[in-house]
């Protein structure tokens, strides 16, 4: 395959940034999306250009850190994370526009990669339970409704990639901070902190500065994990009976 | 003893300190002003199923709709004075009104702050009625402007007797204008509704998955009877069937 690539270029968080062109040729439909950018970064290397920065780790889709917006799609066109982007979706001869995630909370680093810090201060303003824990415990030692269990697992799917805020068109945080206070609620052990855990971590989410929901359902069409939308209902519900 | 490290805020958050009351809490919170925006929708919502009720009485002459506009100022009488039914009204109404446009304007600022940069692919995956709530409500307020100084103080109004609600609802729709601002506004009211009160109903935490389908019919068909039911007088007006 060959392709047209034009990729948001930028050295530094305050310097200006532009689309930059590439060309690409010999990219294999079994490629990743990841594969195929590790293909031209190494022609970069070779022509002594710097090489396209762009965050990445498990390559196998369950650490959420390769993040960027393929036309204007988060993660692209399917729903799964980059690295499980294969390039069988799309065509030879294609234009292809990168851009890192846009959101005021997430500030871009350099090229396409940004810095998701905001996602830690959530978690670290509630997104845990206080007790220590200590060693795994007798699985039936607390009992868990199937309800519930399903419930926090559903939501506890969440890698942070990020790909909520970058869809919503007001970057918004909800389906993240829904995700994390929806499976901790959920479960016994996250109970006796539900009320300071549901009111800090909107606290912070909103100090952060991401902005409001206005219910347009865009995070939950990008996410690659699929946190139903739902989630953030259970939130809303569970901030407002414990403000 | 001072302040504790902030390392052990969470764990004794709910025994240490003073929280803020609840109000303020939930004003300054995303969460909680959105849900300000809910109740005060509700709130202008019933009002509208009722006012579209009382209009529907001009298709049984200006007995009937002159007689209802008459009797609204009797309302709890003796026990309220003549027309203060009205006034609690008015005013109720009013404080809806600010506290939902109040809220709309701050969250959607913090919205466009949020989301400073835009994708070069804008996608349009949510709804007409989802993408359009800011500008409807815009509409919308002017339109309120617009109409209480038509219907309400006369003075736009190109009969302008007061006491004789037929007659003037007659004299402003036989005007192009007076028609024609009122059914732009009515579609723009049936969209603005379609979303706000399956959004309302997110936002206050009442929606889940299995409730989420029969939500949204309620939506669309409350906009639509809204819609249907408002839209009706002006084109009754207009092909000369109230006269």
């Amino acid at each position: 395959m060959n392709l047209t690539l034009r990729i948001w270029r930028q050295t530094g968080p305050d310097a200006p940034g532009a689309l930059t062109r590439y060309q690409v040729s010999g990219i294999s439909p079994e490629m990743s999306f990841l594969e195929m950018l590790d293909t031209l970064n190494e022609e970069l290397i070779l022509t002594g250009e710097q090489p396209i920065a762009f965050d990445h780790d498990c390559r196998e889709g369950i650490c959420g850190a390769c993040g960027m917006v393929i036309n204007g799609q988060a993660h692209g066109p399917e729903r799964t994370t980059t690295c499980q982007l294969h390039m069988r979706h799309f065509r030879d001869g294609d234009t292809i526009d990168v851009e890192p995630w846009r959101a005021a909370a997430f500030p871009v680093v350099k090229d396409l990669v940004v810095d998701r810090s905001a996602f830690d201060r959530i978690i670290g303003s509630g997104g845990y339970i206080t007790a220590p824990t200590g060693s795994a415990p007798e699985a039936h030692a607390t009992p868990v409704p199937k309800e519930a269990a399903d419930l926090a697992f559903e939501h506890a799917e969440c890698i942070g990639c990020g790909a909520c805020v970058a869809a919503c068109p007001n970057g918004s945080a909800m389906l993240f901070t829904a995700a994390k206070v929806v499976h901790l609620n959920a479960l016994p052990q996250g109970a006796p902190e539900r009320a300071t855990r549901t009111r800090s971590m909107v606290a912070t989410m909103d100090a952060e500065g991401f902005g409001g929901c206005t219910n347009t359902g865009e995070c939950a069409t990008a996410c690659p994990k699929g946190i139903p939308l739902s989630g953030i209902s259970l939130l809303n519900r569970d901030f407002l009976r414990r403000a | 003893m001072g302040p504790l490290p902030s390392v052990f805020g969470m764990a004794l958050a709910t025994g240490t300190g003073r929280r803020p009351s609840t109000l303020t809490t939930l004003w300054r919170s995303t969460v909680g002003k959105k849900a300000a925006m809910a109740v005060s929708g509700v709130v202008m919502l019933l009002y509208l199923v009722f006012h579209m009720l009382g209009n529907l009485k001009v298709f049984f002459g200006p007995g009937e709709l002159n007689g209802y506009a008459a009797w609204l100022r009797t309302v709890g009488e003796p026990f309220l004075r003549y027309g203060w039914f009205l006034w609690i009204a008015r005013c109720a109404l009013l404080a809806a009104v600010v506290v939902h446009g109040v809220a709309a304007y701050q969250l959607s600022r913090r919205d466009l702050r949020a989301r400073p940069q835009k994708y070069l692919h804008q996608r349009r995956q949510a709804s007409y009625a989802t993408r359009t709530m800011r500008w409807g409500g815009v509409i919308l307020a002017l339109f309120i402007v617009w109409h209480i100084l038509d219907l309400t103080t006369l003075t736009v109004n190109p009969r302008g007797e007061p006491g004789h609600p037929y007659q003037n609802i007659v004299a402003s729709f036989s005007t192009w204008y007076g028609g024609g601002i009122y059914c732009v506004a009515m579609l723009a009211l049936g969209l603005h509704v379609r979303h706000g009160f399956w959004s309302a109903a997110q936002t206050l935490g009442v929606n889940n998955p299995r409730r989420d389908r029969t939500l949204k019919i309620c939506a669309n068909l409350l906009a639509l009877v809204l819609t249907i039911g408002f839209l009706s007088v002006p084109v009754a007006v207009m092909i000369g069937v109230v006269h």
